[in-house]
């Protein structure tokens, strides 16, 4: 019955040993070739990263990893030195961080747009107003708000929406806030027959289990804005520069951006977003 | 009930087309999990052990922790993990953050005091009158422990089970110290939560299945060892 017992304790460190085997690409060099990439999830649920990566770690052997948290977490990662690179739709919070030197190398990449979207009934007669007095229709009429309530960029967006329209929305009855990401949002809104602000990808690959309408879009304050950035090499001595530049050089590359303006035609027939690198925004 | 019926066709249809990406995230689920579980068994079962036979300043205490240790909020976990292992924290210099390794100690941390405490309990319920038996007989130090964990082996196998039961099923921990990295720390519970804020419910359903499959084959092989020979 001992025996047993040390078969059994054999059997288990062998075991031990099997599972720790595939770890590849663990070792210290690894750590160079590494590169962590701080992103939106919306950036990531849109899918555009899974096609774009590939073909950056193709090109240059470096292993990205893609961390997608909400626009305030990538930020403060960018904060901590914690992320090499940061791709995020943010502009007035990443002005912050430009201005304080924690992140360089700033670059515009894309932008797409936000829409507000509702109820095919239109409870609050938002349809086909302008974005701020379509907010206005939906807590006048008593409709049902739903906002992200996270600090990312579409909650950021929306706040500053909120703001044109003179009106405080926190606290009020007809507003939940969901903390969570633009998925999640939706799907609340959808059962809830609410109103919410979502970016146009989001919205698009989730449509068909949506009973939800695009209700106002197109206008200029409803642009939602994509930058690439570096995290200072000279404040973190420990971000990987040359992976970081290597990154913000191919979002901004010309047979990239035209993979970006491609991206979503097939699928949705119409495109996710639109390039913009060497603009002035 | 569609996305329940779609979510079977559609985790069929990854399964027999050998889905390279899910098998993959299968594959790298049992390493994770198998690992911390295997690393929590190792050292678990004997600190059960010992906390149970001895007596020591401080022994009650002990318990107690234990015992809390096995409600610990995995998410709580994998906050602490986290703030060591990023880049200024006290780990920093290991570069594990975001690393199969450093999901697979958060889940040991999470699974050890949970093999700990049953491994416990177990031994602790071992009949005392079996225990002066075997000293009776003779048994050296060494003799005693490995009959009383052989006399203790249905609470501990039970130990085992729930331990893997914990970490298989943890996503908060895995989420945040592996950042769920496609190819790389991807396992099946953050693919899921990942898959369902996109709204892609029949693939989330899909890998949810293929979770409790893998959770029960795992279970049953571990149940049947437990009730061999067992009414």
């Amino acid at each position: 019955m001992l025996g047993r017992f040390r078969t059994m304790a054999m059997g288990m460190l062998l075991l031990a040993v099997g599972l720790a085997m595939p770890w590849k690409g663990e070792t210290a060099e690894s750590g160079m070739k590494d590169l962590i990439l701080a992103t939106t999830t919306s950036t990531q649920d849109s899918g555009l990263l899974d096609d774009l990566v590939p073909v950056f770690e193709k090109e240059t052997g470096y292993r990205v990893k893609v961390i997608a948290v909400g626009t305030g977490h990538a930020l403060a990662m960018a904060e901590n030195g914690d992320a090499d690179v940061v791709l995020c739709h943010a502009p007035e919070s990443e002005k912050k961080l430009v201005d304080a030197g924690t992140v360089t190398n700033y670059q515009l990449v894309m932008h797409n747009d936000f829409l507000i979207v509702g109820p095919p009934e239109d409870p609050a007669g938002a349809r086909g107003k302008s974005s701020v007095e379509a907010l206005k229709a939906v807590m006048a009429e008593n409709g049902l708000f739903i906002s992200r309530g996270d600090d990312s960029g579409t909650h950021k967006k929306e706040l500053s929406l909120w703001k044109q329209a003179d009106i405080s929305p926190t606290g009020r009855r007809n507003y939940l806030e969901t903390g969570q990401g633009m998925g999640a949002t939706l799907q609340m809104a959808s059962e809830k027959g609410a109103y919410t602000l979502t970016d146009r990808g989001t919205y698009l690959s989730q449509k068909a289990h949506l009973k939800l309408e695009v209700l106002s879009e197109g206008e200029k304050s409803l642009l939602n804005i994509y930058h690439v950035m570096q995290v200072n090499p000279y404040k973190f001595t420990r971000v990987n520069a040359q992976g970081a530049k290597a990154f913000v050089g191919f979002m901004i590359a010309p047979q990239t951006q035209k993979m970006i303006g491609e991206f979503g035609q097939d699928k949705f027939g119409q495109p996710l977003f639109f390039p913009d690198a060497g603009k002035s925004m | 009930m569609g996305v329940v019926v779609e979510g079977f066709r559609e985790a069929f249809r990854l399964l027999v087309t050998l889905n390279d990406e899910v098998l993959g995230i299968t594959l790298r689920t049992i390493q994770v999990s198998g690992s911390s579980t295997l690393i929590s068994v190792l050292l678990g079962i004997p600190a059960g052990a010992v906390v149970a036979l001895n007596r020591f300043f401080g022994r009650a205490f002990l318990i107690d922790l234990i015992n809390f240790g096995m409600g610990l909020a995995p998410v709580v976990v994998g906050l602490a993990v986290w703030l060591c292992f990023t880049r200024y924290g006290p780990l920093g210099m290991l570069n594990l953050l975001y690393t199969p390794t450093a999901m697979i100690v958060a889940q040991t941390i999470i699974a050890f005091p949970v093999v700990t405490g049953l491994t416990l309990a177990s031994i602790q319920s071992v009949n005392p009158k079996m225990r002066l038996q075997m000293l009776s007989l003779g048994a050296t130090r060494g003799q005693y422990l490995l009959l009383l964990i052989w006399e203790a082996r249905l609470g501990i196998l039970a130990a085992v089970i729930a331990g893997f039961g914990r970490v298989i099923s943890e996503v908060g921990a895995s989420m945040m110290v592996g950042g769920n990295v496609r190819g790389y720390t991807r396992v099946l519970t953050t693919a899921t939560v990942m898959e369902i804020g996109k709204g892609q419910f029949e693939l989330a359903m899909a890998l949810s299945i293929l979770l409790l499959l893998l959770n029960f084959f795992v279970v049953s092989v571990m149940s049947r060892l437990q009730q061999r020979g067992k009414i």
